[in-house]
């Protein structure tokens, strides 16, 4: 069912390209590496988790392809536009629902009339319909994440980062999100790439799964899921993969152990 | 198996849930809940300074009771002199709070975003608030003779800086996951600054504002006290006038005005602009 391969193979139709890439915090004795030389690819349209214990560097490489900080040295590549997805839902509390959606499509240059029936049509997507006029406060987690879900959507991005969007929630609203995540996906053929630290949650969503080795950040492996579509996080299939996963995860941890 | 419909349905379902039902109190019952405590409080400090008059600790006609200051001020108010002195404070209060919000946020809003000139100018806006608005004063007359703009330089230069820290301090308080946010999203410059950081220090900016207003009114009746213009009526002078006709009725009934605009723009104006925003933002439970 799974089918281990060599982290990095060169592929054409590459849409996320990450080449060498370290990422240093800091000057000196002082300093504190983030990434090691990490490199990766994220083929068009794949669904790519990335897992790996704290202070992996997880978010540091997702800031990095969002262009939100620039590595020490190496290369990063993301193809199209980059939508980014945090673990809190990050909406703005000034606006409304709607008005935190419209402003994505305000800054990607949509028309203000276009806007409206737009806005309308992604809170539709993410099952949200009629929530428009509510402030961010008035909705319960899981559904400010869907929110930030349609907001990142209405970037008509082409490569979604996800940095533990669902981190936070209760199993139950986790699991109708990633149902909703999965047919969206499905629907739209964007390209993601998702952090967590939950391995079962990674085999339940991705079509491969990266794992990440601690302090510095590096790909210890990678592993590609052949469990059909849809999926269900309870399922012996995904349960045994996740084993698996998580076996080469507390190696790596228990490297840390006496270091 | 989860289908598409039995999806929809889960999630409708799982919203329902999880939205807060929380128990509505009426607008009567609010207003109540809200006024009672601030009713009882008057009544009792109306009690004390009554009691103080009986126990003949002063004679009348330098502490008059109550109920003859409120006489008083009937009195001023049916002539018109409070009326008039009242219009002209006012007019001052607003044009000088005007002016200072305008500097204070043109202020505020360089040295929020150019490096150099916070370190130069940053600890001395602050410094400027320690400085009592009455030590102004001499100055302020003897570049501007008694006149308005000796007043208005005063107030300003008390309110300006409250309004400009306000301002700094939003800039400053902004969590950076709302700019990354707003980065992810494509705003850069001033995209970010008019989407983001301005909307987002809008609480601390109201803030600013409040205290740039309780600065702009002290500074206003220090001034008015001090820089009388011929045939000019304003509450201050009134003031002044009582004192020097030792005239306690008119003298308190004048102080009762003060109070009641210094509260009354307070709550009125920046208490519900305040509870405005944070309502909208979710800073303060519905219920209460």
């Amino acid at each position: 069912m799974t089918a281990p391969t060599t982290p990095g193979t060169p592929a054409d139709g590459a849409v996320i390209r990450v080449d060498a890439v370290s990422k240093v915090f800091g000057h000196g004795h002082a300093a504190v590496p983030a990434l090691d030389r990490i490199s990766l690819e994220v083929q068009r349209g794949q669904f790519v988790c990335l897992v790996g214990a704290s202070g992996c560097g997880k978010s540091t490489l997702l800031h990095l392809l969002a262009r939100l900080d620039s590595p020490t040295s190496g290369t990063v590549a993301v193809e199209g536009r980059t939508g980014l997805m945090f673990q809190e839902a990050a909406l703005f509390p000034w606006l409304t629902v709607a008005g935190n959606v419209s402003l994505a499509l305000r800054l990607r240059g949509v028309p203000r009339r276009e806007r409206p029936p737009l806005v309308e049509s992604l809170l539709e997507l993410v099952h949200l319909e009629g929530f428009g006029a509510k402030r961010p406060h008035e909705l319960s987690g899981g559904m400010r994440q869907r929110v930030a879900l349609a907001r990142a959507l209405a970037q008509d991005a082409d490569v979604l980062l996800m940095d533990e969007p669902f981190g936070s929630l209760d199993a139950m609203t986790r699991d109708l999100l990633h149902a909703e995540l999965e047919r969206l996906w499905v629907d739209r053929g964007f390209t993601v790439l998702f952090v967590t630290h939950n391995v079962r949650e990674a085999v339940r969503l991705a079509d491969r799964v990266l794992v990440l080795t601690s302090r510095p950040g590096r790909v210890a492996a990678a592993i590609d899921v052949h469990i059909p579509r849809p999926r269900r996080i309870e399922t012996p299939a995904v349960s045994a993969l996740a084993g698996e996963i998580t076996e080469q995860l507390s190696l790596e941890v228990r490297r840390h152990a006496h270091a | 198996m989860l289908t598409p419909e039995s999806l929809d349905q889960q999630v409708s379902g799982l919203d329902a849930l999880e939205l807060p039902v929380g128990p509505r109190i009426g607008r009567t019952r609010r207003l109540w809940n809200a006024s009672w405590p601030k009713l009882a409080a008057l009544v009792i400090a109306l009690g004390l300074w009554q009691a103080v008059v009986w126990s003949g600790w002063k004679p009348e006609y330098v502490l008059p009771s109550p109920f003859t200051v409120f006489k008083e001020l009937g009195q001023r108010i049916g002539d018109g002199t409070i009326v008039a002195a009242v219009g002209m404070t006012m007019r001052r209060a607003f044009l000088g709070f005007a002016l200072a919000t305008l500097i204070g946020v043109v202020l505020g809003s360089l040295v929020s975003r150019i490096a150099v000139l916070r370190s130069a100018v940053g600890s001395l806006i602050t410094g400027l608030q320690t400085m009592p608005s009455i030590a102004w004063f001499p100055l302020a007359i003897l570049l501007f003779k008694p006149t308005e703009g000796a007043i208005m330089f005063v107030m300003v230069l008390g309110a300006a800086p409250a309004i400009a820290n306000g301002l700094i301090a939003g800039t400053d308080h902004i969590p950076p996951l709302m700019l990354r946010a707003g980065r992810v999203l494509g705003a850069r410059d001033l995209a970010l600054y008019r989407h983001v950081i301005l909307p987002a220090s809008l609480p601390s900016f109201l803030m600013g504002l409040k205290q740039g207003w309780a600065f702009a009114w002290r500074s206003l009746m220090a001034g008015e006290l001090l820089v009388i213009i011929a045939n000019r009526h304003s509450v201050g002078e009134q003031l002044q006038n009582a004192r020097e006709l030792a005239d306690g009725p008119w003298l308190l009934a004048t102080m009762v005005v003060i109070l009641v605009i210094g509260i009354a723009v307070d709550s009125l104006v920046f208490g519900t602009l305040d509870r405005a925003v944070r309502r909208r933002w979710g800073l303060i439970d519905p219920a209460s």
